[in-house]
């Protein structure tokens, strides 16, 4: 079976529209984290209280809340787990960063209480706590965004060694739309940035790079045949040769990111959210984004690229 | 050309032996973090300035004592900021002479001498060696109360290279409070005479000393959970500190009532009979971190060595005054930065959804690498489960802890590591489709993805790298398995695979076709 038989699609020709298209992702993105006054950061980044509670009999929120409000914490963030209403998220309002992490703490302690003073939510458990003070997600949020550009330069190093100067700020600026899509994404979606997020987004470098480079190869691979055709079409047939591979392998890792989405709980759910956007981001950008770069580079600096 | 099988089965199999023996049984050989087993992560900060502080007034002490003896004037020596001493009203023609006993006695100080002040700040060598003891000793400290209170295999280690934070990590423990409390007490035991009070507030206690607090004397508050509250006008030094301690143990008073009673060190002893034969019929305060915990009356001079402290404690509050009391004080306070609680039950929620989309992604990517390579796809599924076996051999090795991040590692492994046998499988068709044999397409379409695969590789390496770096628990347990899985990924899709051709291609003399 082959999926594609000798392709021959001239991918090149959609580069301005593939543009276009990120473009307007990035920046509906860019709005909509203004609009929403920054990224929405779980309590790792910027600190608080999240306590993950389980009832016994299903609950409405409105109750849970009812019982909050009673203790002047109405405004804590609750969000259902799962379906059947008996899982919940509850969060603490965020505090000015110099709160110390005690006030979190007896709040997340005052909510516990609450819910427990009103005997007819019924029995229920308590699956976790976390507390972060603001002083560790500050932290946490220098270290992570340290992390990912020292991975972005160890990168652009290799690639720089391994092949040109040209593909690995192609490749660099692939990661860095990759980058943006998903957060802007995120934002969208209102999905939470927390640890496991971040882990997901740099995994999605290395993912993406990995698909990037495999092209790249293959162009490495075809210059040395010395063929005598332009640059463009070089890059078409690169693409249009391993396209095979990278929709299989996209799809594989698709497939095993999709289990981990519906099976794997609510607790790895955002995580794998992440990485189902990054999958499909990587693939695409590495053939609309990475090989219309590395044209532009051949275009502007007609040497830059030795044949 | 053939290439001999012999010895790379032969390493095959041993690799596979070993990962099998490593890992077997897996309850027992793979760590589970936090996340997969319950427990509190807690994150701790040590005031090292305490440490600072506590150094700056012993100094200040042996100054004054010093300045005395020699009969040197002065007005007052005061603690300036953390680390700095200034010493006020200072006569010019006594310069030199405390210059030599600056000089002589306080080498850990750098001094100016200005006007009539002399400025004393800690040598940042010994400032930072008293911070960094500090930490030390806290985390000694702490151990020895984890210890006590009965937690297998506790993590407590210091984070980041000299940093002043600690993490704890305690398995299985239910009551997070109760812990909280025991790793936080600072615990620092002193038994001081009473001078004045207990009195309501401080006017009141102050009203014979005309409003000021008289030399070598202090407040300090009762602690209104074991006392009536109040204030208290004590003695500066300590009769016993906590250093003077024996052992400590819960036990009851006359009433029936829980208490805890310690014993002290031969020479604490001889000091507490001393103080005790001088002053009876006075209030002894029995202080722990600066709060009055009761205040007895002296009624005879005691030769034992052992004495109680008694308040409203339970049998638990007791039992942990006890514990704490054993083990020692903190050389610093401490300030939580980050505590996590776990339950159990959410721990094996997570296992158990965890290794269901393990196992459904295994079956669903073997399924599709069999239906579209079809014989070749089979050798890949043997890539795979190979692959998962030397990942677990690998955990145990390393004694990495799973965590729930790690298990999507290992999912998002077996979907990249696939892609190895993709790339080989591909070239593999290109070249047969260009009319290459059989075995020249294998060879060349081996050698050919090999470059790939290893660049590739070895930039997702350099990602999982930095996440390692970065990491903290479970972020760092997704990058162990991600390196993990990809380093194995390279040696079962281009090594064993390349095997599994061989072999079978050997059986025959000449093979038309390849199943792919």
């Amino acid at each position: 079976m082959r999926l594609f038989k000798e392709p021959k699609i001239n991918f090149l020709k959609y580069k301005y529209f593939a543009f276009l298209l990120s473009g307007m992702i990035i920046i509906s993105g860019i709005i909509s984290i203004m609009h929403k006054k920054g990224l929405n950061f779980g309590v790792d980044f910027a600190g608080g209280t999240l306590i993950r509670i389980k009832f016994e009999q299903p609950t409405p929120i409105e109750k849970i809340r009812e019982a909050l409000r009673n203790v002047g914490l109405g405004q804590s963030r609750i969000q259902e787990v799962g379906h059947g209403k008996k899982e919940y998220l509850i969060r603490t309002i965020t505090l000015k960063e110099k709160e110390e992490i005690e006030a979190h703490e007896i709040m997340g302690r005052k909510i516990v209480e609450a819910i427990k003073k009103h005997k007819e939510l019924g029995k229920f458990e308590v699956l976790s706590k976390e507390t972060v003070g603001p002083a560790v997600g500050h932290d946490l949020r220098r270290k992570a965004t340290q992390a990912t550009i020292w991975a972005l330069i160890g990168m652009l190093i290799y690639i720089a060694l391994r092949f040109q100067i040209s593909y690995g700020i192609a490749a660099i600026l692939t990661l860095t739309h990759d980058v943006l899509i998903t957060t802007s994404i995120l934002s969208l979606t209102n999905r939470e940035i927390n640890l496991p997020v971040i882990a997901a987004i740099l995994t999605i470098v290395g993912y993406s790079l990995n698909d990037t480079i495999v092209i790249f190869d293959r162009v490495r691979d075809n210059l040395k045949l010395g063929r005598k055709k332009p640059f463009e079409q070089i890059l078409n047939d690169s693409i249009n040769q391993t396209l095979s591979r990278t929709v299989i392998t996209s799809f594989t890792t698709l497939l095993t990111v999709l289990a981990l989405y519906f099976l794997g709980g609510e607790v790895i759910n955002d995580f794998a959210f992440t990485m189902i956007i990054g999958v499909i981001c990587g693939t695409y950008s590495t053939i609309y984004q990475s090989c219309p770069i590395v044209l532009a580079w051949y275009n502007i600096f007609k040497k830059g690229i030795k044949k | 050309m053939r290439r001999r099988i012999g010895w790379r089965l032969g390493l095959t199999l041993f690799i596979i032996g070993l990962s099998i023996f490593l890992a077997y049984p897996p309850k027992e050989k793979i760590k589970l973090g936090l996340d997969l087993k319950g427990g509190i992560h807690l994150v701790l900060q040590v005031m090292t300035d305490d440490a600072i502080n506590i150094e700056t007034d012993q100094e200040i002490a042996r100054l004054q004592e010093e300045f005395k003896k020699e009969r040197l004037e002065f007005s007052s020596i005061k603690k300036e900021k953390i680390g700095e001493i200034v010493i006020e009203g200072i006569k010019s023609e006594q310069e030199g002479k405390i210059r030599d006993i600056l000089d002589d006695l306080f080498r850990e100080w750098n001094y100016s001498i200005r006007g009539d002040k002399v400025f004393l700040t800690m040598k940042a060598r010994v400032a930072s060696y008293l911070r960094d003891q500090a930490v030390k000793q806290a985390i000694e400290t702490i151990r020895n109360r984890v210890d006590q209170f009965g937690v297998a295999e506790p993590v407590i280690q210091r984070q980041g290279m000299g940093g002043d934070r600690i993490l704890v990590q305690l398995p299985g423990v239910e009551d997070p409070e109760r812990v909280k409390k025991i790793i936080k007490t600072t615990a620092l035991l002193e038994l001081k005479l009473v001078e004045a009070g207990p009195a309501p507030d401080i006017e009141t206690l102050l009203k014979d000393y005309g409003g000021k607090v008289p030399d070598q004397m202090e407040i300090v508050k009762g602690d209104p959970t074991r006392t009536e509250g109040g204030y208290y006008l004590v003695h500066k030094v300590a009769v016993i500190t906590g250093k003077d301690l024996k052992n400590a143990r819960r036990s009851v008073d006359e009433w029936n009532n829980p208490d805890v009673v310690f014993t002290l060190t031969p020479s604490g002893a001889k000091r507490f009979e001393k103080a005790t034969s001088e002053n009876v019929g006075r209030l002894l305060a029995i202080i722990l971190d600066g709060k009055v915990q009761s205040s007895p009356v002296i009624r005879e001079r005691i030769a034992s060595d052992s004495a109680s402290i008694q308040g409203r404690f339970t049998v638990e509050q007791a039992e942990d005054l006890a514990l704490i009391l054993r083990a020692g004080a903190l050389p610093a306070s401490i300030k939580y930065l980050e505590e996590r609680t776990i339950g159990p039950s959410l721990g094996a929620d997570s296992i158990r959804k965890g290794l269901t989309a393990t196992i459904i992604a295994l079956i669903l990517v073997m399924a599709f690498m069999v239906f579209y390579y079809k014989l070749s796809g089979i050798n890949s599924v043997v890539a795979l489960i190979l692959n998962m076996v030397i990942l677990a051999g690998a955990l145990a090795y390393f004694r990495a802890t799973l965590t729930l991040p790690g298990i999507a590692g290992i999912i998002l492994t077996i979907g990249m590591s696939v892609d190895a046998n993709v790339l080989i499988f591909e070239r593999i068709r290109e070249d047969l489709r260009l009319g290459k044999t059989v075995r020249a397409a294998i060879a060349s379409g081996f050698s050919k993805a090999f470059r790939t695969i290893l660049d590739a590789n070895v930039t997702t390496i350099i990602a999982a790298i930095f996440l390692f770096q970065f990491g903290t628990g479970p972020v760092k347990g997704f990058a162990v398995t991600l390196i993990i899985g990809i380093s194995a990924s390279m040696f079962t899709a281009v090594f064993v695979s390349r095997l599994i051709f061989d072999i079978v291609l050997s059986r025959k003399k000449k093979i038309e076709k390849l199943s792919i």
